[in-house]
């Protein structure tokens, strides 16, 4: 079977790979988002804190063994805490200042991480096993679908619309959009925005990790994983705009897949063609599709 | 106030005059080639705290003309066989026109927008360069000829390569300083204190942003030329985001938004790294993080900042 004179297997799997993709760009694009609703800071960390989830699941499983599943919960509360502690104790001293600064510190902290595991692991990946439950494939006819590749972008949507849930639909949701809308109003009005600060930036800094384990299995667990990502994720969040919950997913998710189409088609623009795409958008719609301006 | 201002203006001639001696007699007493990474960084940095310090512009994807630049020199030099002062000055001019490429996307967003956008830029042309054939993919560009100036001047000896260094050093400098002491120096501050303010005022802010980004990516072109000759060696580490940071990193440490803080913070960091390249290894990376957050945390002045600082509380004691 052939579509556009393309193996239709070839192309269910690209877009697969695609989707797979687009889930991470999803899911730390919306990590961000939420992190510079609240903090205002773009958080350089956040590769590094995606690639030290997937290395704590690793070194879980190795030396502790800790089996996946304990280790999706378990890896984003040890990262997340390493974050509430990043917050208290410098993203705090900056909120004053000109936010670069804020960019600069968490880029200062992501060569940090990046180059102690880089000193203990090196740059060649480790391989983390599908867990059990998950291996194997089922045969689509059109394709072969491995079922972990199946759970990654169901387990990534699913966080990301209760992620969404929470924000659009909960109380807890209302004091956090407040909260990036005027936030001496909601301190005025008895809520504790520091905490809730500190709260978002641990989340944010979660879902990242969480991200990072669901990564592990599929590809290498590196030290420079998260690095060559992270500018992806920045193209992508430039491309939609910070301002919409639902844009950053629905971006993510878009891009994923065009990039995994432009695979099949163009492979040697495959690289680049989230770049191109977002001089295309800062040509037509500055703001990013999702954007206020 | 007053009083320590004019004394700085007394200074900076004698200032200027000793460091331009001192840097006239330096190949004698340093290694030459340690002195020519210095200058070239140090020119590097110039060019990026034009925009940083002066414009308010933080731009994440300088590596971009810094390497870009590397390339087109070396690419100019050993395969069309071009004296090397028309290489640097074809380096020069791609990264400037590059530069304007970037600078027109870019200036559309302002803030941390406008860093992520000069990043993913920067990335792209990582890319280009990674798999284009003629730059040479991962080896990078090597056995590039330092050659004769003007066609006379035998370059592969240290010294004469260090004047000419130093001569362009000196050039891209007097352009940097002759910028931000200028009328057009004046709106970018105000541009970078109070943007609003400035587009009331009737300055097309637009276009001053974009002539600062060009300027600036010019001059970090003809760094990175230079360098080019310097190792005879165009690599892929020069495009790579890392010489982004490794670039705001010795502006920050040497002083935002002063004259010679870059340099200092340039010397500073070549320094450092040539220091533990064989003692720590990897642990460098680490180290420059550490000095990051440092910088940032405690020390937003820079080390030019703080001696400024210093001598002003002295003069109005």
């Amino acid at each position: 079977m052939e579509i556009f004179g393309v193996p239709s297997a070839l192309l269910g799997s690209q877009l697969l790979v695609g989707l797979i993709n687009g889930s991470f760009y999803a899911i730390l694009s919306l990590g961000l988002a939420i992190i510079f609703g609240l903090l205002n800071i773009i958080n350089f960390t956040h590769g590094a804190q995606y690639m030290m989830g997937a290395f704590v699941a690793w070194i879980a499983l190795n030396k502790l063994g800790i089996n996946y599943w304990v280790a999706l919960l378990f890896a984003p509360i040890v990262i997340g805490a390493l974050g509430v502690l990043i917050e208290r104790t410098m993203l705090r001293k900056l909120y004053k200042l000109d936010h670069l600064y804020g960019l600069l510190l968490t880029f200062g902290l992501a060569l940090i991480f990046e180059g102690i595991f880089r000193d203990q692991y090196g740059i060649s990946g480790q391989s983390y096993p599908v867990p059990e439950l998950l291996q194997g494939g089922v045969n689509l006819g059109f394709m072969f679908l491995p079922i972990y590749r199946g759970w990654v972008v169901v387990a990534a949507l699913t966080v990301c619309f209760a992620t969404w849930f929470v924000i659009e639909k909960t109380k807890l949701g209302a004091y956090l959009r407040a909260g990036t809308e005027n936030p001496q109003i909601v301190q005025a009005l008895g809520i504790n925005v520091p905490l809730l600060i500190t709260f978002t930036y641990g989340f944010g800094v979660a879902l990242a990790a969480f991200a990072g384990v669901l990564a592990a299995p599929v590809y290498q667990v590196s030290p420079l994983m998260g690095s060559n990502l992270i500018i992806v994720v920045f193209a992508v969040v430039v491309i939609g705009g910070m301002g919409s919950i639902m844009g950053s997913i629905l971006t993510g998710l878009g891009l994923g897949l065009i990039e995994g189409l432009t695979r099949v088609f163009y492979p040697e623009a495959s690289a680049v063609v989230v770049f191109v795409i977002m001089v295309i958008v800062l040509l037509v719609r500055p703001a990013g599709l999702f954007g206020k301006a | 106030m007053n009083n320590t201002n004019s004394m700085f203006a007394r200074a900076t001639p004698i200032l200027f005059g000793a460091l331009f001696l001192i840097g006239l007699v330096a190949p004698f007493a340093v290694y030459p080639t340690f002195l020519m990474k210095i200058l070239c960084f140090g020119l590097f940095a110039c060019a990026f705290n034009l925009l940083l310090g002066f414009a308010g512009l933080l731009s994440f994807g300088h590596a971009a003309f810094l390497g870009s630049a590397g390339y087109v020199c070396g690419m100019l030099v050993r395969d069309v066989g071009v004296t090397p002062e028309l290489g640097i000055i074809g380096g020069t001019l791609a990264a400037g026109a590059l530069g304007w490429v970037v600078g027109v996307l870019a200036i559309r967003r302002t803030g941390i927008y406008f860093a992520m956008i000069t990043l993913a830029l920067s990335q792209m042309v990582y890319f280009v360069v990674l798999q284009w054939k003629a730059t040479g993919g991962e080896d990078g560009l090597q056995g590039v000829p330092r050659g004769h100036l003007f066609g006379v001047i035998d370059l592969s000896n240290n010294i004469a390569m260090y004047y000419l260094v130093f001569a362009v050093f000196c050039i891209g400098f007097f352009i940097i300083y002759r910028a931000i002491h200028s009328p057009f120096g004046q709106i970018l501050k105000a541009i970078r204190e109070n943007e609003p303010r400035a587009i009331s005022l009737g300055y097309d802010v637009a276009k001053f942003k974009l002539l600062a980004f060009v300027l600036s990516a010019a001059l970090a072109g003809m760094a990175g030329a230079t360098k080019t000759l310097v190792f005879q060696l165009a690599s892929l580490t020069d495009v790579h985001w890392h010489m982004s940071g490794e670039v705001v990193l010795m502006t920050l440490l040497g002083g935002l938004g002063t004259v010679l803080g870059p340099l200092v913070g340039a010397a500073t960091i070549v320094s450092l790294q040539s220091e533990l390249a064989d003692s720590v290894g990897s642990w460098v990376t680490v180290i420059m993080g550490v000095i990051f957050v440092v910088c940032v945390l405690l020390f937003r002045r820079g080390i030019v900042g703080e001696l400024q600082a210093l001598i002003q509380r002295a003069g109005i004691r």
